[in-house]
């Protein structure tokens, strides 16, 4: 099954979007990390990799990630692990519903959950 | 220990100390386009590398570069981890053989790469890069060109900062948090250029005082590489 993890800023915001998702993806593993390390707002690209490697079941993450350090800390993270693992370009809050229901399916791979993640760059709201 | 090694740990002992006396000022330049957060990361971030390398057994240049870079990586809980510690691991392997001139641009050219790859910026997008390229482009130039001696040449490269510094304050940030302010960003100093600035400028210290003191410091105003004005700090 195709892991997730959701990188924010803050932790808190990070478990929130998870916790959301988390409902309709039924069986999906998905880890959430955010926060400086320090017990301010950040990213740390260690804690991202560890993450990743959680969120791992063999079938490789998708990443989904909120501002500018976390796009870079979770490239990091995944240059330096050995899970097969991207970085949807997605809103994160939309994407990591899209990509929980897509994992759900047996079919699932890193790409179609990816895929599914960003389509919800075009979801409109009104 | 090498002397090339000994002078690249007490270069980060240098910046450690130069953006711990800087902490409150990069701050308050973050404060005001972005989440004020620059200061403590990296005065942070630099004492942990400066203690990491001074517990290094062997410490060659490339081993305390990368280490330094790691270092950053994981103590720094932001963008500066990946651009600042990210590309000095990156770069590291180009001081292999020790640091010589062709070395030393070899080095200032790929860490230059790793930054604008991994922050995706170009000059004038109001960042580090503003700072680093017209800086790395005269040390280059002034290294391969005008066969100038590396520490004269570094000196030519810290002038080319700071008037890098001096451009990102008039103009509109297009990349990091401060593009989300928009014109609102004009007329501040960008941070990281800023903080890019400090580094080299200690770089330049500790080479100027371990490596071969040219006779004479080049004058900028007159030369031909950094053509008229001042360079002013802060």
């Amino acid at each position: 099954m195709v892991g997730l993890v959701v990188v924010s800023h803050s932790q808190t915001a990070a478990d929130g979007i998870a916790a959301v998702a988390g409902e309709m993806g039924g069986e999906t593993r998905i880890e959430s990390v955010g926060g400086d390390g320090q017990g301010g707002f950040g990213t740390v690209a260690d804690d991202i990799e560890a993450a990743i490697e959680a969120a791992d079941g063999g079938d490789g993450v998708v990443v989904l990630v909120d501002l500018g350090s976390a796009v870079m800390n979770a490239e990091v993270a995944i240059e330096s692990s050995e899970v097969d693992a991207v970085i949807a370009d997605a809103p994160v809050l939309e994407g990591t519903v899209n990509a929980a229901v897509t994992a759900t399916s047996p079919k699932a791979t890193v790409e179609s959950v990816r895929e599914q993640a960003e389509a919800a760059r075009g979801v409109e709201k009104l | 220990m090498s002397d090339d090694g000994e002078a690249v740990v007490a270069a980060v002992a240098a910046v450690a100390d130069r953006l711990e006396t800087e902490r409150s000022h990069l701050t308050d330049l973050d404060s005001a386009i972005g989440d004020a957060d620059h200061g403590g990361n990296m005065a942070r971030g630099w004492a942990a590398a400066a203690e990491a390398v001074a517990e290094l057994d062997e410490p060659e240049p490339m081993a305390v570069v990368k280490t330094a870079g790691k270092t950053l990586l994981s103590e720094v809980g932001g963008a500066s981890g990946p651009l600042y510690g990210g590309s000095l691991v990156f770069a590291s392997p180009e001081l292999e053989d020790g640091i010589t001139a062709e070395t030393a641009v070899a080095f200032a050219e790929t860490y230059l790469e790793k930054v604008q790859d991994r922050g995706d910026a170009r000059v004038g997008d109001k960042t580090m890069v503003d700072a680093l390229v017209p800086a790395v482009h005269t040390f280059k130039k002034s290294v391969e060109v005008d066969d100038m001696e590396p520490v004269a040449a570094l000196s030519k490269a810290v002038a080319a900062a700071g008037r890098g510094v001096d451009f990102t304050v008039p103009i509109r940030a297009s990349k990091g948090r401060a593009s989300y302010l928009g014109w609102r960003s004009v007329g501040h100093q960008d941070p990281g250029a800023t903080s890019t600035l400090y580094i080299m400028e200690e770089l330049l210290d500790v080479a100027t005082e371990y490596g071969e003191a040219p006779e004479e410091l080049p004058d900028h105003a007159e030369s031909p590489t950094i053509p008229d004005g001042e360079v002013t700090e802060d």
